[in-house]
Order: C-alpha cells, then sequence, then structure tokens
C-alpha cells in the first residue's frame, strides 16, 4: 500500500470533512453486519471510519494496532478473505460480507496458533506493538506457502515494521512456526 | 543465599511472563483502554518556529457542537520538565513558541473528528521571532534568545572538564590525530504513538495511565503542575509499544487530559499522530565532534582531547545530562591517562532533543571508534590487536574517576575476531568488499536519580499466600525489552520455583513501590537487585518454617522446582505450598521487601555524579559491508557482535536485544535522520520536520537486515543480580562507527558523519578519483566558548578525585603536611 492509496484515502475524508460541514449526514451512522473472525457482528458507526477504527473502537478488537494511520506500518494487517489488509487504509462500509481475521481469531479456544506459540517462545514479539500486524501477514503466507524460504519470508513481511527486534526473531518464528504446521499436517494427514 | 544451587531459571530461553498477552492481543497498551463518557483531546500546534503568541481566540471552538472544553496556556501557569534545572516547557505554551509543533490550545470533544474539526477554528495570532536553526546559528546570534536562563545568549549547558595535563600529554605523543565528526539527530519511532487517558476513578483520585518510561518522574511533574498532592494522583505506565528513550519526558499531552478530566469530570483520552509523534521527538541529539588524541608509536593512548557541540532543539530536557553522556564514558574502553572534555549545548528552534538508546553516548563513540581506525592503519597496526592491548582493567579507575568493575572487552574482541575471520578478511577482500571493526561500552544504570534524594532508586514487593501464589510488585515499567520477565525470572530463582507460578505487577504509582524507570539500561541492575534481596527475605521465613517441620538445619534446606528439601536427606521433602502455609501459619501473612541504591562515586569533583555506575558492559562489533561504486549502495551482508552482558537472565530475549540494538544501530548509520528544512520565506521560514512519516523516515526493514551472530559473554558481575549486566543499550553503540570503518576497507574513503548515505560515498569516492582527500564530513569546527575546564588529577597521578583549584594544578596540600613543612 504505498502513497497512492494514502493520497486516495486523504482525498475521501477530506470529502467527507466538507460533506461534514455542511451538514450531519455523514454524522449519520450506518448499521452493517461484519464477519469477523468467523463470528456475524452488527455494528452502527459512522461512515467515514476505517475498518480499523470500527474494529478497535466500534467492535473492541483492540488487539488490531495503529502506528501511522497512512499505510506506512503494516502494525493494522488484518486478513480479509485470506489476503493481508492494511485496515487504517480501508473503509469499512466496504467490507459487509467479507471474511476478516484479526489476531483476536487466531488461537483455538486457549491453544495459541502455531505462529502464536512461536513468536512468544523465539522471540518474535519484544513490545508486542506491531506483533498482530506479523502475525497476520505470516499467516497469509503460511496459508499459502506452507515451507516458505528465509528470503520469502523476509519478502512477504517487507510491509510489516518491528522496531524492537531486528526482524531475525520474526523470521526464526516464523520458520519454527511453518515446521510445526507442517509436521501437525502430516500427522492429519496420516491419521 | 545460603546454600548455592545451580541456576534453573536465570539464563535458560523461556517464553517471557508478558509473551501470551503479546502474540493473543490481549496486551493493553495506553490507546487500547476505554471508558464510559470518555471524551477525546485534540492538541493545536504552532505553525510558527519562534514566535510570540499575541493573542488566541477560542470562541469559535468552544461553541461548536460536540465541543466540551478549550484550554490554552492561560490553564497552566507551572512549567514542567524532567530535570529540576530544565523546567522550561509548558503544557501549553502561555506566550512564545518555540519550534514548529510545540502545542498551544487543546480541545476536548465528544470524538476524535469533532475536537480537530474544531481546532481549525480557533485562531492564534503570532508575532514571528528570528529563528535559529543550529547550534552555529546559535553561538553566532545571542539574540533573541529562546529562553531566558541557560548560560548565555542560546547557550543552554557549557562545561569543560580536565583530568591532568592534556597538552603536555599531547606534546609529548609521538602522534597526535586531530579529526571532526558529525552524528546527525535521529528519533525513536517506537511503534506505538503516544496515547494517555486520564479519569477520576471512584475515590476522587486522579489516574492517569499513559504511555510513559518513567511514571515515578511524571508523577511528581504532575503533582507540581496540577498542584495536587503526590497521593492524590496515580500514574499508571501501560504497556509501552516500545520506548527506546522517547516516552521518557512528561509531554505537555500527558497534563492536558488530566487537568481536562479534572475539570469535566469525566474520562479524556488522546493520541497523538505520527506526525506530532515526529515533533514531540526527545531523540538524538545532532552531535558535532572535535577529536585530538595523542598516541605512542605502538599506539597506546596518552590522551585524549575532546570537544562536542550539540543541537538541544527548543526546550531543556534530558539536555543537561545528554550533555554529559557525549563524553563521559569516552575513557572506560581503553586506557588513558589524560583526557580532557569540553561540550556545549546551544538552543535552536527545533524539537527538543533528549534521550535516545544509548543517550549522547553513540555520537562520541562513533568519532572516537572511527578515530581508532584512523590510528591503526597509520600506524600500520591491526586495529583489533591495537585496541586489544590497550582495554582497560577490571577493577580499575579513569582518568576521569570511573570505577571498572567487571570487563569482558577483550574477550568480545576476541570472539568477534574470531567468528568473522577477521585476519582473513580485514585489508585483504578484493575492492568493493570490506570489514569494520569497532567497540564500545555502557552503563547499567546511573549513580544517581535525576532528582536528588538519598533513597532507593528501585524498590520490590512480594506478597505470598497459602496458596502458593506469589506476586511481585515493582515500579518497573515494561517498555518491550522484557524488564517483567527479569523480574520474575529473579524471584523464581531464588524460591526455587517457575516464572510461570509468579503474578508481575509493575509500574503502577497506587501499587507498587518505587522504581525510577525504565532509563540508562538500570532496570535488570537495580530492579534485580531489590529482587534479590525482597526474595532472599522471604525466603528465609520459608526455609525457617520447612527446616522446623523437616528436623533439619535451615542452612541444609534448598528451594527447587517447586520442592523445599533437605539436600543431606531427600526423603525430607515438602512442596513449595506446603512450605509457604507452614510459614504463613508461623509468621503471619508472608510479604518482603528489597530496595537497592548504587555506591558512592569515588569522584568528589562536581559533576562525578555522571558517568559512574555500579556496571558497565563491552561490546565489540565486526560489520562487513558490499559497496557499489557506480551507485554509492552499501549492502550489509553479516554482522559479528560480541555482548559483555555478565549473565543472560533469559537466553532468547538476551539476544533479541542484542539483535534489536545491532538493527537500530544500523538504522542509525545507514538512513535514520531527523533533519529539518526552511520554508520560503513568504511562509515564514519556518523550520520544518523535512519526513515527518514512517514512509519517508527510512528504517531497515525485512528486507534490509542482515544476519547478525551474537556472542553473549557470560562473567557474572559481582555488583548485579545472578551477575546480569544490561542488554538494551550497549550492542546499538559499536555498530555505526563499525559500518563507518568497513566503507573504508571497502572503498578507501572515509564518511565521517552518520548516516552513511551513497550520496556521500560517491561524493568521497569521487574525491579520491581527483586524488583529492577521500573524505566526507564536517570541515570546521566552530570556536565555542568553553569555560575554563575544572581540573582533576587522575587517580594514576596523586589525585584524591577533588577538583584543583590551584593554578599550579597541584593537590592540595594535606593539612598534615602543611603542619609539617
Amino acid at each position: 500500500m504505498g502513497p497512492d492509496a494514502a493520497r486516495e484515502l486523504h482525498r475521501r475524508r477530506t470529502t467527507m470533512n466538507t460533506v461534514t460541514d455542511q451538514g450531519i449526514a455523514a454524522r449519520r451512522k450506518v448499521h452493517l453486519t461484519l464477519r469477523v473472525n468467523g463470528e456475524e457482528i452488527e455494528v452502527s458507526f459512522a461512515p467515514y471510519k476505517t475498518l480499523l477504527e470500527v474494529l478497535r473502537e466500534d467492535i473492541g478488537l483492540t488487539g488490531t494496532k495503529h502506528g501511522c494511520e497512512l499505510g506506512e506500518c503494516g502494525a493494522c494487517a488484518v486478513l480479509v478473505d485470506g489476503e493481508p489488509l492494511l485496515s487504517c487504509l480501508a473503509l469499512a462500509v466496504e467490507f459487509e460480507g467479507r471474511s476478516i481475521e484479526t489476531v483476536e481469531g487466531l488461537a483455538r479456544g486457549t491453544e495459541l496458533h502455531p505462529l502464536q506459540a512461536a513468536f512468544a517462545d523465539h522471540g518474535g514479539s519484544q513490545c508486542g506493538y506491531c506483533t498482530s500486524g506479523f502475525l497476520m501477514t505470516a499467516k497469509a503466507l503460511l496459508d499459502r506457502e506452507p515451507e516458505p524460504s528465509r528470503e520469502r519470508i523476509r519478502e512477504a513481511l517487507s510491509g510489516n515494521i518491528c522496531r524492537c527486534t531486528g526482524y531475525q526473531q520474526i523470521f526464526e518464528s516464523v520458520e519454527e512456526a511453518a515446521r510445526v504446521l507442517n509436521t501437525l499436517n502430516t500427522k492429519r494427514a496420516g491419521s | 543465599m545460603s546454600t548455592k544451587k545451580k541456576l534453573e531459571v536465570v539464563g535458560k530461553a523461556r517464553r517471557r511472563v508478558d509473551g501470551r498477552g503479546k502474540v493473543t492481543g490481549q496486551a493493553r497498551f495506553a490507546d487500547d483502554l476505554s471508558l464510559p463518557r470518555m471524551l477525546h483531546a485534540k492538541l493545536l500546534r504552532s505553525t510558527h518556529p519562534h514566535a510570540v503568541i499575541e493573542s488566541i481566540d477560542v470562541s469559535r471552538a468552544q461553541s461548536y457542537p460536540g465541543v466540551h472544553l478549550v484550554l490554552t496556556g492561560k490553564d497552566f501557569p507551572i512549567p514542567f520538565g524532567i530535570m529540576p534545572v530544565s523546567q522550561d516547557e509548558y503544557p501549553l505554551a502561555p506566550e512564545r513558541v518555540r519550534y514548529v509543533g510545540d502545542p498551544v490550545a487543546a480541545v476536548i470533544a465528544r470524538d476524535e473528528k469533532t475536537a480537530e474539526e474544531a481546532l481549525d477554528l480557533i485562531a492564534v495570532k503570532y508575532r514571528p521571532l528570528p529563528t535559529i536553526a543550529s547550534p552555529e546559528e546559535g553561538l553566532a546570534h545571542p539574540e533573541p534568545r529562546i529562553h531566558d536562563y541557560g548560560e548565555q545568549g542560546n547557550i543552554h549547558r557549557n562545561q569543560s572538564y580536565e583530568f591532568g595535563d592534556v597538552e603536555e600529554a599531547l606534546a609529548k605523543s609521538d602522534h597526535v590525530f586531530e579529526d571532526l565528526f558529525f552524528f546527525e539527530g535521529n528519533t525513536h519511532l517506537a511503534m506505538e504513538q503516544q496515547a494517555s487517558l486520564a479519569t477520576i476513578e471512584g475515590d476522587g483520585k486522579l489516574l492517569l495511565s499513559s504511555s510513559a518510561q518513567n511514571p515515578h518522574y511524571l508523577h511528581r511533574q504532575l503533582s507540581r503542575v496540577l498542584q495536587i498532592p503526590v497521593p492524590q494522583i496515580r500514574v499508571i505506565a501501560c504497556q509501552n509499544g516500545g520506548g527506546f528513550g522517547g516516552k521518557c519526558d512528561p509531554a505537555g499531552h500527558e497534563f492536558v487530559v488530566c487537568k481536562a478530566a479534572l475539570m469535566l469530570g469525566r474520562p479524556v483520552k488522546i493520541c497523538l499522530t505520527r506526525q506530532e509523534v515526529f515533533y514531540v521527538h526527545r531523540g538524538r541529539h545532532p552531535v558535532l565532534m572535535k577529536y585530538r588524541t595523542g598516541v605512542t608509536k605502538d599506539g597506546k593512548l596518552t590522551a585524549i582531547h575532546l570537544q562536542t557541540l550539540l543541537d538541544g532543539g527548543a526546550y531543556g530536557s534530558h539536555g543537561p545530562a545528554s550533555i554529559f553522556y557525549t563524553g563521559v564514558l569516552t575513557p572506560v574502553t581503553y586506557e588513558l591517562p589524560r583526557f580532557k572534555f569540553e561540550a556545549c549545548r546551544v538552543f535552536t528552534n527545533k524539537p527538543a532533543c533528549g534521550p535516545k538508546r544509548g543517550h549522547g553516548t553513540p555520537q562520541g563513540r562513533f568519532g572516537q571508534e572511527v578515530q581508532m581506525d584512523k590510528i591503526a592503519e597509520k600506524l600500520r597496526l591491526d586495529p583489533a590487536e591495537m585496541r586489544l592491548a590497550m582495554v582497560t582493567k577490571p577493577n580499575s579507575l579513569t582518568a576521569s574517576w570511573l570505577k571498572i568493575g567487571s570487563t569482558g572487552l577483550a574477550e568480545c574482541i576476541r570472539q568477534v575476531v574470531d567468528r568473522s575471520g577477521w585476519k582473513q578478511k580485514h585489508r585483504k577482500l578484493p575492492e568493493g568488499r570490506g570489514v569494520g571493526l569497532a567497540c564500545s561500552a555502557y552503563m547499567c544504570g546511573a549513580g544517581v536519580a535525576i532528582y536528588w534524594n538519598k533513597m532507593p532508586h528501585s524498590g520490590v514487593q512480594l506478597l505470598l499466600d497459602r496458596s502458593g501464589q506469589v506476586t511481585v510488585m515493582c515500579g518497573a515499567t515494561e517498555i518491550g525489552q522484557g524488564s517483567d520477565d527479569v523480574l520474575a525470572a529473579i524471584v523464581a530463582e531464588v524460591l526455587g520455583i517457575s516464572t510461570g507460578d509468579i503474578r508481575c505487577l509493575t509500574g503502577d504509582t497506587g501499587l507498587t513501590p518505587i522504581d525510577l524507570g525504565s532509563y540508562s539500561s538500570r532496570v535488570t541492575l537495580m530492579m534485580g537487585n531489590a529482587a534479590v534481596q525482597a526474595a532472599g527475605r522471604v525466603r528465609e521465613l520459608i526455609v525457617t518454617a520447612a527446616a522446623e517441620q523437616l528436623e533439619t538445619l535451615p542452612e541444609r534446606i534448598v528451594l527447587s522446582q517447586g520442592r523445599v528439601f533437605d539436600t543431606a536427606d531427600s526423603g525430607k521433602s515438602m512442596s513449595f505450598v506446603e512450605a509457604v502455609v507452614l510459614a504463613e501459619a508461623k509468621f503471619g501473612t508472608l510479604g518482603a521487601v528489597g530496595s537497592y541504591a548504587p555506591g558512592k562515586p569515588p569522584g568528589k569533583f562536581k559533576g562525578a555524579n555522571v558517568g559512574p555506575s555500579p556496571a558497565y558492559t563491552f561490546s565489540a562489533c565486526v560489520v562487513e559491508t558490499e559497496v557499489d561504486e557506480r551507485t554509492g549502495l552499501i549492502h550489509i551482508p553479516k554482522i559479528w557482535i560480541a555482548h559483555d552482558i555478565g549473565q543472560a537472565i533469559n537466553a532468547v530475549h538476551a539476544r533479541g536485544q542484542v539483535i534489536g540494538g545491532v538493527y537500530m544501530g544500523l538504522g542509525e548509520a545507514l538512513m535514520e535522520e531527523q533533519a529539518f528544512r526552511r520554508l520560503p520565506p513568504k511562509l515564514s521560514s519556518a523550520l520544518v520536520h523535512r519526513i515527518p512519516s514512517m514512509l519517508e523516515y527510512k528504517s531497515i526493514t525485512s528486507m534490509d537486515m542482515p544476519e547478525v551472530e551474537v556472542m553473549l559473554i557470560e562473567d557474572p558481575d559481582p555488583n548485579c543480580p545472578f551477575g546480569a549486566k544490561e542488554a538494551g543499550q550497549g550492542p546499538l553503540l559499536p555498530v555505526m562507527p563499525a559500518v563507518a570503518n568497513a566503507i573504508y576497507d571497502a572503498v578507501g574513503v572515509r564518511i565521517d558523519e552518520v548516516p552513511i548515505t551513497p550520496d556521500k560515498v560517491l561524493r568521497a569516492l569521487e574525491l579520491k578519483r581527483a586524488g583529492k582527500n577521500p573524505r566526507v564530513g564536517p570541515e570546521y569546527f566552530p570556536d565555542v566558548p568553553y569555560p575554563e575546564p575544572m581540573f582533576v588529577l587522575p587517580p594514576g597521578e596523586g589525585g584524591d578525585g577533588n577538583e584543583i583549584k590551584d593554578p599550579a594544578r597541584k593537590p592540595a596540600r594535606k593539612r598534615s603536611e602543611v603542619a609539617a613543612s
């Protein structure tokens, strides 16, 4: 998501501002149903809100973070129909009927997803602020490519900024998760 | 502890205690908090770098639908500042703005959007003043003064120290090297934008939950500015989404939300935008340096005369400390008989600089270590061997009266040399490829608190109950570095349980004993020592009760893996929980406190308190580079780093701290810069940030980051908890000079400033081809009116650590000697 997208968002928001200044039409909330982590959630929100804002402020899923709100850092990455998306650049009204996955939906009950376990055990997360964006982006990668090379991991995560780890332990965590997932899949296939 | 046992928790690779919450999205950062009836604040910031506020009209904003309150400088008559000597800033500027971004008004409204819209309705009339863009300008133009305090004109602080006669030593040296270096400013860029939520709790007291590294100092400042007694305020440092020094200063927005919550009786939250975070800054000072260094012909240092000039930005911040740190740790790495250090910090109309990871030290160390490389080359010495021959000795005093305890620097150098294949590579790789080496040292906490007091620097409280639950409380702040895990690990080790059995409660001034905060790499050592003491005291109670029950001697009792048993008779044993029940029955409710304060430093002169630390860490780094001579692009295939950590507390996370430090240092070496540009005169000639966005402020991405090989040198330091020294800041320091030295080895050009960008490499290569001095860096050091130095004789020359006021620079004679003569 580059500067073009940021400009487009800015344009949309500026347009909204004008509308707001002219009247209260844009303030009137929309009411729709979003499918988040497999659950249908009815939610009302002002139509200018981004998917990030609606997830955090109107649905209460604060696991998705923001580092710039301009599409530069990847902290807000969620999956939409399995693909990573920067939720700070997307208007929530456009996502009715789409499948949205956030970090809150990764674990099965109390059991961590192998990516979560690996990040926690192998230093993939220090301050934890960028972590959900990395986890979701890495999940999209491993769902597509179960055995990515280090180079592929680097590429896939290149839109996510981390200031703590120096990335190395994130790469190692993703590789470890890939190993665990592949072992699980082999076992499942064998049984 | 009375009974020694093998380490069971400390040093092991372990999931950190806060690891699970961070991967599930449950860790609560300040902006994740939300309360019923919560309102939102936004700040109006100055568009002028230097101006008098002639009037502010907030009437339109006040009557805008959805706006609850508008605050201006009038609402904040009392200034703040992190240090007692730098109370020079207001939450909202009352009459004068000093940088683009200085907050002047705040709107509190039903939502962020309404607040933002209302900001546009505030009319501020500014009368622009001439601006100061650099320290050189500040020195040349004492008027107008940015502040009406400081040394003189626009000089904030100016100081000079001389340890032994440096000119004499330089005159006697075989060679004297003189070099200028420049280190550009850069910023923390923590992923989390600062956020704060203030509310009045049910008991009527103010609660501030904030992104803050130092809740204790913030607590004191809130009390001062809001004129409320400290016990009426509670500060919770939330999980910090990275700090790196950027959340050390109290910030204007924290006072604003508190004031608004007090006035409105409703919760008020603010979250800064990324652009605001760039302007709030408090990051690395731009520093110009001049090193005059004397050496013998075999490469031993004889003296260093260091001059530094700091661009402080618009406010004092940590400046009075930062200025010291540009030189005070210079003598820690290598034996240096004499040392003169002059430093000057100048106010400029830019965001204030402050502490960033390494606080002042990276700049000086960059110059020192690049110059070392030049010296080695001139003397035809191997840079590693030359350094090895003069590393400081354990338990020695530097010329500047710093006490060095343990040191693993020699081992660090040997390991990076060995692992990197240095001997086969240095000056031997084909043109375009090279290796560079550099070293550093850092402190494990400052010897004195930011405000003068005789109390502990860290306190830890333990509470145990009959279920075996262990709660440990400490004011220390988790900023991602793993302090909660260090706290849990130390208590677990002493009590023979696992970190999973411990609940940590930290960074809450309402509930936890005071710890000064997460800065100066102090937490592991200071909090750790307090935790060892608290846990040791509880252990005594448990051991006494268990020994009585098991009918054995207390000194034979061991606590290990959740069991309490007699070392001589394994049949005599019980669970940890059973032992706690016995102890609670015998002694009553179980708990203990521990505390820690560093000892007095050996130096007695004024200023001797900055630099001393209970322990120092040492690091050595080798960087390999490939430089494309056509484009100037620098590729770093690999970095080797050895860090003298004393003892890792958690093997995984200690390594993570080291790699993270290398990452941040590499960014500073190659690309990160907090640079400013002037708008055209018709736009007020404002000094604006050149690149206030994450896209344009370049940092290392996953594609750029080289492999880092980490060697942890573990030689436990007796002053440290289980011997553990810091890892959060030290490993960053040698990276920048190692990169510069590697580039020289690759293509034979010297870039004596950071960041080292491709254009600078190309310029230097052009100079090289033209047969000129192949160097890019500062050409000139301005005439700084440094004061007469405070003269102190080094320990080796008969000094006693006091200033010598005698113009002949002789130590004051002792009374007995005077009587005898």
